[in-house]
């Protein structure tokens, strides 16, 4: 999977309320119309400025708090391309994959807001095309990539009927 | 090579001894989605070509969250929740029975050993049962419905050593908050933690899930205790079933071991909008509140309602000050009522609501407005968690939530007690 786009740049801790605030996610299963909310509390204007393909590059510890998969959905569904962190709380993690938001852990500093990226998932490199540098990702574990692979969770059920994950 | 609760639990669940780092399927004891994130999973089942679920006896849905329902986009999801679950045979915890952190260890079906998936981050609470029960998403959970079975990187862990007594008037909400400032909102991520020592030992049962319930605020996994003699009388008044008990080998293997002398602790806040972002309440003493709330997954059960009655019997709230109550479930508030809890709680001023999530997830029951300010015994003062992001947001005790209610202002509850 390979993806180019621009950085739009986010400190630590960004947590799911932040993400896609409760006061929308439990009216609706429409995740566009939730996607018009995403980032809201943190940078109003955020849902008009993304285009598609384009990255969330943030801090340590992106997607703390709930276990609401709306927030993965809403990154998603808003046409981000992936979303790139120092660190991820371990149910954003997991819901992320499962649902087919690409996550990558990488050493973020290195990524000005605005930056022109080009990330290569199956090679493992993050170009930094507006600052002529390479990044490594952090490898993703192996059960993951062979939920990735399925195309997620659901994909990996309907292949096998249950987990196939030995 | 010994090994820590966590590590005993997935090995007996899965049938292989592992050891943190590895890569297990385990099969799971229970399964439970509310109403935030079960009709997600609905959807996610029906994607993943699901027609059954692996157990009806093991499965449940919680309408919490938005419960009674506020508006007709949750009512929506509100019957689908109710139309599947007539459909696959399985139960449904329908409004006024309580949030689902209360409602799963009230109906017996988790206790010491038991491995638990739950569609909300909370779900870790159980820890304090010696249950190994952990925050899923709607996709997880679904796998979960139709597999009875669950993958799962065994984690490293840290164990809190926490000795001494508590100081009257400091509860062990003030000692989790304590914790979480000491080691931040990640601290524990992708870990499990263990909480142990002579203070955890002399909490009661009800003391101890305020603990655990926390433990996803450092970022852990999973929040676990030893199950003793207290463990298993709570449980006894809910189910005759046997569970066996999981205690760490003595030679398990932690990555952090932090110890603490309990008995020097004051209480705490944490003020906005970090979990981790905590300072004594003398600190932050006199800062004005318009709404206080005493109740959520958090610090809604019995023993908190009778610590914050304790407090407002005889007196009123504040006049200024808005104080809602939200009882942990149905039975607490009928065990509350019987006790004269409820009496006094009202006599003081008390706004009473559903048993269930209350205002804490910001859909219901007492929405802030622009530049007020919230004491609250909840869990998460996250930016427009009560569903105003202008709104700042203190947690504390329920001590330190009465006494606030009571005088308009941040108060350190030793005042009162």
């Amino acid at each position: 999977m390979q993806f180019s786009g621009k950085a739009h740049k986010f400190g630590d801790d960004v947590n799911t309320d932040y993400i896609i605030s409760g006061k929308y996610k439990f009216k609706t299963l429409d995740m566009k119309a939730l996607a018009k909310h995403v980032m809201e509390d943190l940078d109003p204007n955020f849902y008009e400025k993304v285009s598609p393909g384009d990255f969330i590059v943030a801090g340590t510890n992106f997607g703390c708090g709930s276990s609401r998969e709306q927030a993965p959905l809403a990154i998603k569904y808003a046409d981000v391309g992936a979303v790139l962190a120092k660190s991820f709380a371990r149910i954003f993690y997991r819901n992320a994959i499962n649902t087919g938001l690409p996550v990558v852990e990488c050493d973020t500093d290195q990524i000005a807001p605005g930056d022109e990226l080009f990330v290569d998932l199956a090679a493992g490199v993050i170009t930094n095309r507006t600052k002529r540098i390479t990044l490594p990702i952090k490898p993703l574990p192996e059960v993951m990539i062979k939920i990735l692979n399925d195309g997620g969770l659901a994909a990996h059920f309907r292949k096998y009927g249950g987990f196939n994950l030995g | 090579m010994g090994r820590t609760i966590i590590e005993k639990i997935l090995s007996l669940k899965s049938g292989r001894e592992a050891y943190a780092g590895d890569i297990v399927v385990a099969s799971v004891d229970y399964v439970m989605g509310q109403d935030g994130t079960a009709p997600l999973a609905i959807r996610a089942f029906q994607d993943m070509e699901g027609l059954e679920v692996f157990d009806r006896e093991r499965i449940a849905f919680v309408i919490d969250h938005s419960s009674p329902s506020p508006n007709e986009g949750v009512s929506a999801l509100h019957k689908m929740m109710r139309e599947f679950v007539r459909d696959k045979g399985f139960r449904l915890y329908d409004i006024g029975e309580g949030v689902c952190h209360q409602v799963l260890p009230e109906s017996g079906e988790v206790g010491p050993g038991s491995l638990v998936i739950g569609a909300d981050s909370h779900t870790c609470t159980y820890g304090a049962l010696n249950a190994f029960s952990t925050g899923v998403g709607s996709t997880d959970l679904a796998g979960g419905m139709i597999s009875g079975r669950m993958w799962f990187k065994a984690p490293e862990t840290i164990k809190f050593v926490c000795s001494g007594v508590l100081p009257p008037g400091v509860y062990s909400k003030d000692l989790i908050l304590h914790l979480i400032g000491d080691v931040t909102a990640d601290g524990a991520t992708y870990m499990s933690s263990e909480y142990t020592g002579e203070a955890i030992a002399a909490m009661s049962q009800e003391a101890r899930f305020t603990i655990s319930n926390m433990a996803i605020e450092m970022g852990a996994k999973a929040g676990l205790m030893e199950a003793d003699e207290k463990t298993f009388a709570w449980l006894r008044r809910f189910t005759k079933r046997e569970f066996k008990p999981v205690a760490a080998d003595r030679d398990a293997v932690y990555t952090r071991v932090l110890e603490y002398d309990v008995s020097k602790f004051e209480p705490q806040v944490a003020r906005p909008h970090r979990v981790d972002n905590t300072a004594p309440v003398s600190k932050e003493a006199g800062k004005p509140v318009q709404q206080a709330l005493i109740g959520t997954c958090t610090n809604g059960r019995l023993e908190d309602l009778r610590i914050a009655a304790g407090i407002l019997s005889g007196r009123k709230v504040h006049r200024d000050v808005r104080l809602i109550v939200a009882p942990s479930s149905r039975r607490v508030f009928l065990d509350a009522m019987a006790e004269g809890i409820i009496q006094s709680l009202v006599e003081a001023g008390a706004a009473m609501v559903t048993p269930g999530c209350g205002p804490c997830v910001g859909t219901h029951n007492g929405v802030p407005s622009d530049n007020e300010t919230v004491i609250s015994t909840a869990n998460r003062n996250f930016k427009g968690r009560m569903g105003n992001s202008n709104a700042e947001i203190y947690l504390a005790s329920p001590a330190t939530v009465a006494a606030s209610a009571l005088t308009g202002k941040i108060t350190d509850p030793r005042e009162f007690i």
